[in-house]
């Protein structure tokens, strides 16, 4: 009998992505509290496993074992449906991301078309789900994740047009390929395509913050005003499910960050390009994301929206139309 | 137009200058005690429940069973009790009893003692199931030390 490779690589990938997608969600979650703790200059988990390395699964096993409570007058299908529509997506942009020149599971043309188009049904989600538990906790939420995501998808966009005019592609592969070559090749320090390249990695990081609901812009979760906003009536794995998609999203926006403007997969001396490059830039980019939340507080609701139209929307317009002038120019 | 510009630069530096502090907080030791793997030393002043005072030359308690303390005690929680013996000036202690479910931790036993023959503990372990296991003999527990 005889299987297609094609299929075999396609299952190898599939089962690869999702399972880097759930390790990654449980040990970032191992990675947030130890980083937390040593900020405040505690220890944080160390009792289950050596360095608390088991504590991930151990909350794993807990949450799996817990009742699935689905509460009166919630609306049934919506309830259900909505932890799975923020994990999906997200596990579904990892199908375009270039981890190395060879280790990508499928090279779009369009690839970072795709990866936006996903990322933004994780607020469609999390609407659903807050909208289907008819509570009001989750429905302020909910109010709160599509204004904000509406208005830092502008900006986001606007520097990623940027980007694609420079490279000229959409395919992530493409735009890697470009940067290859040493750090002074990155995306970020392009200066000859528009002197405000750093400002507008500047941008997108803080826009990435904002749609992945990190603190300081957690107003969706925000514990001290909503509970846990959207997630307030999720038990057990239902909200196991919610977290995991987050985190994974968090996965996909700091990837996306790495590939848009810090190369990717180079070395930023030149020397042995590869996938552990690529890690080493997406790790830090995480462990910035937290080293983020445990240094503000959050920003009220004004200053968010505020922060979005009135500075990063007129800066990344002022980047394009420089990134276009000098393109048109040199 | 200058102040936009001007209030966006002073607001990110400030914002690297909070990453800053944070990061050195990160690489510096942990301050915090592992509580039932390491513990603190007691402060000298804390003040547990009451403990006889070990008389260095005799290795016996210093009480003179003058039951003052047990007049002072507003809880009545403490028992004394002492007997005449032959060639022995004074009287020996013959039972110390402190009901430590009524002591209010007062310490006017501890003001009224002449020769200093009782002490704040520095026992704060005092977690525990049967109300009996509180009636502490304390001529007991200082053998139980000698």
């Amino acid at each position: 009998m005889c299987v297609d490779p094609e299929i075999i690589r396609l299952l190898a990938f599939l089962v690869g992505v999702i399972a880097f997608a759930a390790l990654n969600a449980a040990y970032l979650v191992w990675l947030e509290r130890k980083e937390a703790a040593h900020i405040q200059r505690r220890i944080g988990p160390k009792e289950v496993g050596p360095y608390g390395l088991l504590q991930p699964l151990v909350d794993g096993i807990k949450l799996m074992t817990k009742q699935l409570i689905v509460p009166a007058g919630v609306d049934p299908v919506l309830f259900k449906i909505a932890p799975i529509l923020v994990m999906v997506p997200a596990i579904m942009s990892f199908v375009t991301i270039p981890f190395s020149e060879t280790l990508v599971a499928r090279n779009l043309d369009i690839g970072l078309l795709a990866i936006f188009a996903f990322a933004s049904v994780n607020v469609l989600g999390l609407l659903l789900g807050a909208w289907g538990s008819r509570n009001k906790y989750a429905v302020i939420s909910a109010a709160r994740v599509v204004s904000q995501n509406v208005a830092y998808e502008i900006p986001m966009l606007v520097t990623v047009v940027t980007l694609v005019m420079i490279s000229g592609t959409m395919n992530l592969s493409k735009i890697v390929a470009l940067q290859q070559g040493g750090f002074w090749h990155w995306n970020i320090l392009n200066l000859s395509a528009s002197p405000l390249m750093p400002v507008a990695f500047l941008i997108f990081f803080v826009c990435m913050l904002a749609e992945t609901n990190r603190a300081p812009f957690d107003m969706a979760e925000a514990e001290s005003e909503l509970v846990a906003g959207a997630f307030t009536e999720y038990s057990g794995m239902g909200f196991g499910v919610f977290f995991m998609g987050e985190y994974a999203n968090i996965v996909i926006g700091a990837s996306v960050a790495t590939i848009l403007f810090l190369g990717g997969w180079d070395c930023p001396f030149g020397l042995f390009p590869g996938v552990h490059w690529f890690l080493i830039k997406m790790y830090f980019l995480i462990f910035t994301v937290i080293w983020i939340r445990w240094t503000y507080p959050r920003t009220t609701f004004y200053g968010l929206l505020n922060l979005s139209w009135k500075i990063l929307i007129p800066i990344s317009f002022v980047n394009l139309i420089l990134t276009s002038a000098m393109l048109k120019v040199f | 137009m200058i102040d936009y510009l001007r209030e966006i630069i002073s607001g990110t530096w400030s914002l690297f200058v909070g990453l800053g502090i944070t990061i050195r907080y990160f690489f510096q030791p942990v301050v915090t005690v592992q509580y039932p793997h390491q513990t603190l030393p007691m402060t000298p002043r804390f003040r547990g429940h009451i403990e006889l005072v070990k008389d260095e030359e005799t290795g016996e308690s210093k009480c003179i069973v003058c039951g003052m303390c047990q007049k002072a005690c507003p809880s009545n929680c403490i028992t004394v009790n002492g007997e005449k013996r032959e060639g022995v000036k004074g009287k020996v202690l013959t039972e110390y009893i402190l009901d430590f479910t009524k002591c209010s931790l007062c310490g006017l036993c501890v003001e009224s003692c002449t020769p200093k023959a009782i002490t704040f503990s520095k026992d704060y372990n005092l977690a525990g199931v049967r109300k009996e296991a509180y009636i502490f003999d304390l001529k007991k527990r200082l053998e139980a030390r000698n």
